[in-house]
């Protein structure tokens, strides 16, 4: 049976892809490294200001990632947003009445809001963090709007504005006054070290929940309320 | 060959999959698992091959978990736009003509 050279193309080509990047693996893991970062990073745990080295490395020793990774997330809401149409926002279908969603809400909204804040203070020395945080406070937020719960916060206004610019903004702002401070460029003051990686964390927090919340939401969910340029041909 | 490098190479075919996927299917959907299928992998790479030595290694663990948001978003921003797309020509696929080409 004749196949299409295209599909013979694409299965050799990712053959290939495949194995030159095993080969690729296969040799790093050949090489023995040059540094073991792990213990460095053990070796400077104690002037990190947190006691869990992923922390550590997410807050302080890289805290440039995760300043350029909060930056990601805040265009790709706002990006998200500008998509989205504002009437879809509070849409009246949205409302259930499924009396299993409104028993788990009532349930769960409670003990989600609580396991992330209890994610949020545990990554200071152990598993957890900000990002762990943000998700579970953003599922919450989801479970509640797919409940119909009003969040008014959503709509696009002052509001959502702050709450998604807030964690990049003291972030940045911490960054940039350290760096007025006759600093490195995000080297916190070592007097202040924890209390800054747990107020960019809690605000962290809150605004990677926004974020994630706001893209959920901005997907549009009613089609049918501008004519659609695709009927018109 | 430890078992952190068993996921290292377990990361490498879901990028050879990923990458088939995404070259050969033609829904965006499918296209964007795909895509996010070998992000995966790549994930998998990063962190088994960092603990080959036994020990986990925090920094390229803490690299994967901003990839991870990272992804997410960038995927949920996907969506948003695929959705959009749809919205406004009433197509699945990135093709003009919906048609398989034939032989």
């Amino acid at each position: 049976m004749m196949r299409s050279p295209g599909l013979v193309l694409a299965i050799v080509g990712c053959l290939a892809f495949t194995a030159g990047l095993a080969a690729a693996v296969g040799h790093i893991a050949g090489t023995p490294a040059p540094v073991s970062l792990p213990d460095v990073v053990v070796d400077h745990l104690a002037a990190s200001g947190v006691e869990h080295p992923v922390t550590a490395v997410l807050l302080n020793f890289r805290s440039y990632d995760t300043l350029l990774e909060i930056g990601v997330l805040v265009i790709a809401g706002i990006a998200g947003i500008s998509m989205a149409r504002t009437t879809s926002l509070e849409d009246p279908e949205l409302r259930t009445t499924d009396s299993l969603l409104y028993a788990l809400q009532r349930w769960f909204v409670p003990l989600m809001l609580m396991l992330a804040g209890y994610l949020l203070w545990a990554g200071s020395d152990r598993p957890g963090g900000a990002f762990q945080a943000g998700a579970v406070l953003a599922a919450s937020g989801v479970m509640m709007r797919l409940g119909g719960i009003p969040m008014e916060f959503l709509r696009p206004g002052l509001l959502l504005r702050i709450g998604l610019a807030l964690g990049f903004a003291v972030f940045l702002l911490v960054a940039l006054a350290s760096a007025f401070g006759g600093e490195a460029f995000l080297a916190y003051p070592k007097a202040f070290t924890k209390p800054l990686i747990m107020t960019i964390e809690t605000l962290l927090t809150f605004s990677i929940a926004m974020v994630l919340l706001a893209l959920f939401v901005s997907a549009p969910v009613n089609q049918a309320q501008e004519p659609e340029e695709g009927e018109q041909k | 060959m430890t078992s952190s490098l068993l996921y290292a190479f377990a990361g490498v075919a879901l990028c050879g999959i990923g990458l088939f996927g995404f070259i050969r299917l033609r829904h965006l959907l499918r296209k964007l698992m795909a895509f996010n299928l070998m992000g995966s992998g790549v994930f998998l790479v990063m962190v088994g091959l960092a603990q080959r030595q036994g020990e986990p290694d925090p920094v390229p663990q803490a690299l994967v978990l901003t990839g991870i948001v990272v992804a997410i978003a960038a995927t949920a921003l996907a969506v948003v736009l695929i959705r959009r797309y749809y919205h406004l020509s009433g197509q699945t696929t990135l093709d003009e003509s919906p048609k398989e080409p034939s032989q």
